[in-house]
Formats: C-alpha cells, sequence, structure tokens
C-alpha cells in the first residue's frame, strides 16, 4: 500500500515526512504501545501505529528498521519528538482515529500482519 | 529557478531599465505583457540605446528581443544546461507549459547554486565520512585492530535516552558494516542503554569495534541484580509504572538483548552495579 493511501485512509496529518517519500510501498504494519516488544519483533520497513509519543518512538524506530510511524487517537507528540524524527529520517502522522480502528482500517485496505507474512 | 522575477511592461521607457538594472544587480529583465513574456531587454540593449540620441527614452517594446528563447517549468535540468551550451545566452525565462505564463527566469548560477546545496546537504558530506572511516581496518596495520568507543549516559535523563546508541550505531554504518549486522548491535545497545537509564544513576556503553565482530559493554554503578537468571526470564520486571508508560520496563530488555546477540554475558553484584556484555558477529552465528 502507498503511503499517500494510508494517508488518505486513516485521515492522517504528516508531523514530518522524508522527501519523495509520498509514493514508498508499505507491505507490512504493527501497533504496540511496549517499544521492548516492538524491538522484539518487527521486521525493517513495518509501519508502527503507537500511542506512545516520546522520543523513545523514534529510537525504537530507528533501531528496528521501521521508516514511518503513525500516532493513533490523535496524540501529537513533542517538538523535540518531532526534531528528533527529521534528523533521523523518519516520516511521522498522526491520525484521530484509536488504535483497535485504524489497524482495522489498514487491514481492511490490504495491509498484512506478520502471521499472515510468515506463512506465505 | 528564481521566482518573483522582476519584470517590466513593453511601454516602460529604457530609463527604467537603467533603474532596475543597478538597485537589483541583474543582467536582463524580462518584459510581460497581461502575465505573458512578449520579450526580454538586457544590458547588451541599455548600451546600445546609449550610443543613440533619445534612445533612452525609448519605449522598451522597441528596444527589446521579441523571440525570446525560453523554457517551460518541467523540463529536465539536463536539457536547460544543454539550452545553454548550444544557445550561449545567459538566462532563460521560465514558462508554465499549461498557462504560457511566466513563471520565473533561470541562470547558470541557478543550476550550479542548486547542484552544490544538493550535493552538500544530502549526500557529500555522510558519504565522505563513511569513505574515510570504512577503511580504517584496511588502512591500518597490525595482526589485530580494534577500535574502542566509549559513551557515558545519565541515569533518569530519559530525554535523552537512546541518543549514545545512535551514535554508535551511525559508526557502524560509516565503518561499513551490513544493515542486519547493525540492527542486532544497535536494538540489543539501545535496551541496554534504556536499562541504564531506568534503573541506575550512570553507566557507560563500551563498544570494542573488531572487523569480525562487535563487543558492547554496559556498565553500570547501579543497585545490581540480585537473580540474574530470574531477571532473563521474560516478562519478569522490577521497573515501576512511570517507566512502562514509556512503553519500558515490561521484562522483554534482557531477552531481546540475548536473542540479538550471538553471546551475552551479565556480572552483577547486589550494591556493586552490573557488567553486561554481548557480543554480535559480523557473519553471524545465529539465525536471527
Amino acid at each position: 500500500m502507498k503511503l499517500d493511501k494510508i494517508i488518505s485512509v486513516l485521515d492522517a496529518e504528516i508531523l514530518c515526512i522524508v522527501k519523495n517519500k509520498l509514493n514508498s510501498d508499505i507491505t507490512k504494519a504493527c501497533g504496540a504501545d511496549l517499544m521492548s516488544d516492538v524491538l522484539a519483533f518487527v521486521q525493517p520497513d513495518t509501519l508502527l501505529l503507537t500511542g506512545l509519543t516520546t522520543p523513545q518512538v523514534v529510537y525504537t524506530a530507528e533501531n528496528a528498521g521501521v521508516n514511518v510511524v503513525c500516532f493513533v487517537r490523535g496524540k501529537k507528540p513533542h517538538k523535540e519528538t518531532v526534531d528528533l524524527a527529521k534528523e533521523k529520517k523518519i516520516t511521522l502522522l498522526v491520525t484521530k482515529i484509536p488504535m483497535f480502528e485504524s489497524c482495522g482500517i489498514l487491514y481492511k485496505n490490504g495491509l498484512m500482519g506478520y502471521s499472515e507474512i510468515s506463512k506465505q | 529557478m528564481r521566482d518573483n522575477v522582476i519584470t517590466l511592461k513593453p511601454d516602460d521607457t529604457m530609463n527604467d531599465v537603467r533603474r532596475i538594472l543597478r538597485d537589483n544587480k541583474i543582467s536582463g529583465i524580462p518584459v510581460v505583457d497581461d502575465d505573458r513574456l512578449v520579450g526580454i531587454v538586457t544590458i547588451d540593449d541599455f548600451i546600445i540605446c546609449l550610443l543613440e540620441d533619445g534612445g533612452i527614452n525609448e519605449k522598451i517594446e522597441n528596444r527589446m528581443t521579441k523571440n525570446v528563447v525560453t523554457v517551460y517549468s518541467d523540463d529536465p535540468i539536463v536539457q536547460v544546461v544543454c539550452k545553454f551550451d548550444r544557445d550561449g545566452y545567459g538566462r532563460f525565462p521560465v514558462i508554465d507549459r499549461d498557462t504560457k505564463k511566466l513563471v520565473g527566469i533561470i541562470t547558470k548560477g541557478n543550476i550550479i547554486e542548486g547542484l552544490l546545496k544538493k550535493l552538500e546537504i544530502d549526500y557529500h558530506e555522510e558519504e565522505i565520512h563513511r569513505y574515510r572511516a570504512s577503511h580504517i581496518f584496511e588502512d591500518v596495520i597490525s595482526d589485530n585492530s580494534t577500535l574502542i568507543l566509549k559513551y557515558r549516559i545519565k541515569g533518569g535523563d530519559f530525554k535523552k535516552a537512546g541518543e549514545q546508541t545512535s551514535k554508535i550505531r551511525k559508526n557502524l554504518l560509516r565503518l561499513g558494516f551490513l544493515p542486519e549486522t547493525i540492527r542486532r548491535v544497535a536494538i540489543a545497545a539501545f535496551e541496554a542503554e534504556m536499562n541504564i537509564v531506568i534503573y541506575t544513576p550512570e553507566g557507560e556503553l563500551v563498544a570494542k569495534i573488531q572487523p569480525d565482530k562487535i563487543t558492547v559493554n554496559a556498565i553500570d554503578s547501579g543497585p545490581g541484580i540480585s537473580d540474574v537468571k530470574q531477571a532473563m526470564r521474560q516478562g519478569y520486571s522490577t521497573a515501576p509504572d512511570w517507566v512502562r508508560e514509556l512503553g519500558f520496563g515490561a521484562g522483554m530488555g534482557l531477552p531481546n538483548i540475548k536473542n540479538y546477540s550471538d553471546e551475552m554475558k551479565i556480572k552483577s553484584k547486589v550494591g556493586n552495579g552490573t557488567n553486561l556484555q554481548f557480543i554480535v558477529y559480523k557473519e553471524g552465528k545465529s539465525s536471527k
């Protein structure tokens, strides 16, 4: 699913974006508020949905190889988190839609979870 | 290109040309009638008009070049560069392909400026660092070269928790390690850094880098771990709630470090702090 499609189905606002990435393809997503969980099982090039807005989300994304993070339920991070994301070249989005529904919308639109990808 | 172009109208005079050339230190001005480009007047046209009686009061439309060579705003830069080379002009007015209106002006200077900026920002600096650093192990002659990098970590400083791992990560990239190797080191180091920030007053990360492996020691002066075996169990945690609210402290840290590294050791004594060591081999011992 193209990033611009994700932005439109979640009606998301772009907080910062890496140049020319709107057209990039994202095939998998995960929703988590526990960063250790993200570090434990997330594969590179995943979209991360989270309700956590600390700078550690950006560090987690950087270390786990996550390029796009979407904050759910309208939670906007502080400027320092956004600045850090710009520096680390990580795209940040925010949607007003809550976590469960955000995941559902993306799933319905064709994004897959890991258990299905591993079956393929 | 430059937008916000300074323009003149066909019935302005050559006197206006003088004023604009002087005030703006430019060498050519597009002449526009109702947003449409109708000509261009340059410093050459001005010099010629000075040589003729009354030339300075003449209308621009009698003096300007009418068949102007232009480029479209969506033309590739390469094509514009070729055009400069072929036609020998100093500037091209830029026209919108659909509306045919003047939208900007481009000079050779604009192109060079743009290219330099792009080189500088996107590429140059990091590429040079990477090039220099990636040869370090080849350039240094020895039977065994080791690079040791130390990073101090302040306990409780959540704003900066993760910063030191980020530096280690950047260095490993510059040294030319593979992304998967770097990912494993970075995830393990990040968890170790978080542990120091969460549980201890201070500590350090020491990364010992060799061509074939990376050894990281996370050393702290904290309370120590009373039962290492229990601490290694997934889900076991002594973290207070505020740590959990930050997305950590769910008893995943040490198991994560173990999973992503090839070897892991913990030396800890209650009251004497902890020394956690993990090793990641370049070729990878585990399948992770």
